[in-house]
């Protein structure tokens, strides 16, 4: 079965006076039809760019070599048309603030019917029932007025719902979804996470879930790659992962998540040092600095992403 | 020096245009100053014996001389000496008092602020032209008053771009956290407000002395500038309009003069905007 | 209990002609840790915004150890906010770009110590560094050549150095990665502990304020629904928009909680009535009628709910 995203040993660095930055260093990955992958990181893990890359949105500086095959077909340095026809149809994103990824001049319905228009040659008046339709299946409410109005008059949750409709519309076979409820409101995040869930049991697309919080993820992903300093340092089923994480960081990362129930704690667990920076030098493993079970070998020699339904890449990983 | 002021430089040295032409007016500037010392030819002397001479080496007028045999390298250099000042202290008088101006405007806002573009307003709406040749009726031809009235003209439009920065920068949490802190109105506009409206203002600056330059010799040209004997490039281009047929070097050379002025003030500002424009970075 | 550190009565806040802020009262004491929480447009950041007077209240008193700050002159205001300090939430905005570190930190003492000698002022500067975990050699370094955490050490150094007796904390945690989170609240708790200061901490994340506070207020739309302990607001929450939050927080075991209902848009806003009616499952009519009071449930439990006598369970 061709997987519909695969992604090998891509590299991704930012020229900048000179020098360049690497953002994503050599990774591979696989998203199978149907499957929903969750890539969890903290800023600067080059999460986003990983995907970006994935659609050709990369900034003008960027330097990105390796493959990424959707469906078969090679993205990576592909001329615009190949990525146009991809891009928006079978291949679409959704990002953290729907705000500025909306026209704003533009009325909603407008903007949706547009999609239909451009990809699928509908004419208009199809394209804006489709729209309607579409707009309902993601449950916004009285989409006939919402089909007139402004994005501004939307609220945050409803926006991101437009958003997800208009990614729907051409029924996609991947979904990337960056941060999707990141500025949203606690309550208005669940309920996004809930239509993602939904959504997803509709269409049956595979999903690419990036987010910097682990629990968000935990509900909906298949599968969980966790990313450190534009590496992934493991891949787990998403279930396993939290029963019992095997790389370091993503243990450390576990515990620090602040949990609402339970004892109240006099301190809060922390991970100790700083994200590195874009454009540190760091060592073999770039987690040594921070990890607990770090010895020399850590430092001379890269850990390499091992194993086949679980992967980890530590040189001491915690059992399983 | 800052890390950002460091990145502005660097980017002002990979602009070539931009060196090329600070390059050129250090030239210009350097000229006008050690020029006249290699020169035995004083501003004022007249020599009946080369009337309108062309450009030579005959009584060491290189430039040649106008029609009353006045030198015209001596007084082209003072001529460009006078422009530059003028330029400058203008420039610096619209600094002080446009920043000054914009920030308090911008910064306590409200009424203060609704009264203060008024009155800005106001004074753009008289026309520049009317408004200094007011002046000099009124107080006499000067240079001083050409300084002042320049300056007191050309704040302006600087008081408007430093409004538009602060009116930013105050919603910005740093400007709260100042005010939370115990900083008080004056402190606050000086630390914090100011520095962050520095890059736009430098810039704005640098394309404010063409343009005053510019306006001095035209105010020159019209006999409201510099007075006789005295030389600026526009009373120089003044007179040289008269002779231009039959002697043109006594326009060509102070009008190039005053031309590669302008050229590299222009080209430099721009340089320097792209320099400090951090999206660029 | 003592006196209160912090009086707010009937604080009221307008935005042109919305009313972000709706007759807010609450006290807070010495070496207590209050959270706020709510979501975004609560009006949490206007609260603590009207407390310190950056912006000008339309009515009700902000006593600060017994001096109303809202009628207060410009000079015993400014000399009271020495002891009233804030860390806010973006901490690359809250510095100046174009002052170091050091500078920034040292600017209170300049302020409110202008005598200080330089050299004292500086030991004293990185002193305060050092209290929170910055060598004293990143008082040269600029804003961006420091990652969000340490801006955020900055920012806090600078709250701190002057020792202030109340510390607002508005979303001071927030824009950090989970792994920095935890340091820097443990920072916050390590200077209470030092200090005696007090703290209103605001946030979002009611996993953060769980850990770290004593008492919880709660507000919707400008207004204060729920105020009460710690543990027995996260035990049991007696406000259907309080136990709508805690329902909505993600688990890591990946069980979804119920959702709440979004908003009605742009619902125009009630002039009477409960402001959680249109999402909330348990309105009954007189929620759209008769606005209901904060009211006294048990010992030091508030709610503002017409039905929080009754034992309301969102899971069921």
């Amino acid at each position: 079965m061709t997987p519909t995203l695969s992604i090998e040993e891509l590299t991704v660095g930012f020229v900048q006076q000179g020098e360049t930055i690497e953002a994503v260093d050599g990774v591979s990955l696989c998203i199978a039809p149907s499957e929903c992958v969750g890539v969890v990181g903290e800023s600067g893990s080059g999460k986003t760019q990983l995907f970006m890359a994935a659609m050709g949105l990369l900034a003008g500086n960027a330097r990105s070599s390796g493959n990424i095959r959707f469906e078969g077909n090679e993205l990576l340095g592909a001329p615009p048309a190949v990525l146009n026809r991809v891009r928006g149809s079978r291949l679409t994103m959704i990002f953290q603030d729907p705000m500025t990824c909306l026209t704003p001049h533009l009325r909603i319905g407008t903007q949706l019917a547009e999609i239909m228009v451009h990809h699928r040659r509908a004419s208009w008046d199809e394209a804006r029932a489709a729209a309607v339709r579409m707009l309902e299946r993601v449950q916004v409410s009285e989409p006939r007025r919402r089909m007139n109005q402004f994005p501004y008059e939307l609220s945050g949750g409803m926006r991101q719902r437009v958003m997800l409709a208009m990614s729907l519309l051409c029924e996609p076979s991947l979904l990337i979804a960056d941060e999707p409820t990141t500025a949203l409101d606690v309550t208005i995040q669940a309920q996004i996470m809930q239509l993602l869930r939904a959504v997803r049991g509709e269409f049956g697309m595979a999903m690419a879930l990036i987010s910097h919080d682990l629990a968000v993820v935990a509900g909906l992903a298949d599968r969980i790659l966790v990313m450190y300093a534009g590496k992934i340092v493991e891949s787990a089923p998403a279930q396993e992962l939290f029963r019992a994480p095997r790389h370091p960081y993503t243990a450390e990362l576990l515990k620090c998540i602040p949990r609402v129930f339970g004892a109240r704690l006099a301190r809060l667990p922390s991970l100790a040092g700083q994200a590195p920076r874009p454009g540190e030098k760091l060592p073999a493993c770039a987690f040594a600095p921070r990890c607990p079970r770090a010895a020399d070998r850590c430092r001379s020699e890269r850990p390499l992403l091992m194993g086949a339904d679980r992967q980890v890449a530590c040189h001491f990983p915690l059992a399983p | 020096m800052s890390a950002f002021t460091q990145d502005a430089v660097r980017r002002l040295r990979a602009n070539p245009a931009a060196v090329l032409a600070l390059c050129v007016l250090a030239a210009i500037a350097l000229l006008t100053v050690c020029g006249p010392w290699f020169n035995p030819n004083q501003i004022q002397a007249l020599d009946w014996l080369h009337v309108a001479s062309r450009p030579g080496l005959q009584g060491a007028h290189w430039f040649g001389t106008d029609r009353l045999g006045r030198d015209l390298f001596v007084r082209t250099l003072a001529g460009t000496r006078a422009s530059i000042a003028i330029g400058l202290v203008a420039s610096l008088i619209s600094l002080l008092v446009g920043v000054t101006y914009g920030a308090i405007s911008g910064y306590i806002g409200g009424r203060t602020d609704h009264v203060m573009m008024r009155v800005i307003e106001i004074l753009s709406g008289l026309p520049l032209i009317f408004f200094v040749i007011f002046l000099t009726v009124i107080f006499g031809r000067g240079e001083y008053l050409l300084f002042i009235s320049i300056g007191a003209v050309g704040w302006l439009t600087m008081a408007r771009i430093v409004r538009g920065q602060t009116l930013s920068i105050r919603q910005q949490d740093f400007i709260a956290a100042a005010v939370a802190s115990g900083a008080g109105t004056g402190r606050v506009i000086a630390w914090h407000v100011i520095p962050n409206v520095i890059g736009p203002v430098v810039v704005y600056a640098t394309l404010t002395v063409p343009q005053i330059i510019l306006f001095e010799s035209f105010l020159s040209f019209l006999g409201l500038g510099v007075q006789e004997p005295g030389a600026s490039l526009g009373t120089l281009i003044a007179e040289g309009v008269g002779e231009m047929e039959a002697a043109p070097w006594i326009l060509l050379i102070p009008g190039g003069f005053l031309a590669a002025l302008l050229l590299c003030l222009n080209i430099f500002g721009d340089g320097l905007r792209d320099a400090l424009d951090v999206r660029q970075a | 209990m003592s006196d209160p550190l912090l009086q707010v009565r009937n604080l009221t806040v307008d935005f042109g002609a919305q009313r972000v802020l709706s007759d807010v009262n609450f006290d807070l004491f010495r070496a207590e840790t209050l959270g706020l929480v709510g979501e975004s447009g609560s009006g949490k950041s206007t609260l603590a915004r009207a407390i310190l007077r950056l912006l000008r209240p339309a009515q009700g008193s902000v006593e600060f150890s017994g001096v109303n700050l809202l009628s207060s002159s410009a000079r015993v205001l400014r000399a009271q906010r020495r002891n009233l300090q804030i860390v806010f939430q973006d901490p690359l905005a809250s510095l100046n770009p174009r002052m170091r570190a050091g500078d920034a930190v040292a600017e209170p003492l300049k302020i409110f110590e202008p005598q200080s000698a330089p050299g004292a002022r500086r030991r004293q500067v990185a002193a305060m560094l050092e209290r929170v975990g910055l060598s004293a050699d990143m008082a040269a370094r600029y804003p961006h050549e420091l990652s969000g955490g340490q801006c955020q050490r900055v920012a806090i150094a600078r709250a701190m150095i002057l020792q202030p007796a109340l510390l607002i904390c508005d979303e001071a945690v927030s824009s950090l990665d989970v792994s920095i989170q935890g340091q820097i609240v443990n920072l916050l708790l390590d200077l209470q502990a030092q200090t005696g200061m007090a703290m209103l901490f605001i946030s979002h994340n009611l996993a953060v304020v769980r850990h770290l506070c004593s008492r919880v207020l709660v507000m919707y739309c400008g207004k204060l629904v729920e105020i009460a302990d710690c543990d027995a607001l996260f035990a049991a929450p007696l406000h259907p928009y309080t136990q709508a939050l805690l329902a909505a927080v993600p688990r890591i075991d990946g069980t979804p909680g119920p959702a709440v209902p979004a908003a009605a848009e742009h619902s125009a806003r009630a002039p009477s009535g409960c402001a959680f009616r249109y999402r909330c499952a348990f309105a009954l009519p007189v929620c759209a009628s008769q606005e209901p009071p904060l009211a006294q449930i048990s010992g030091g439990h508030w709610a503002a709910c017409h039905r929080s006598h009754e034992t309301l369970n969102p899971l069921s």
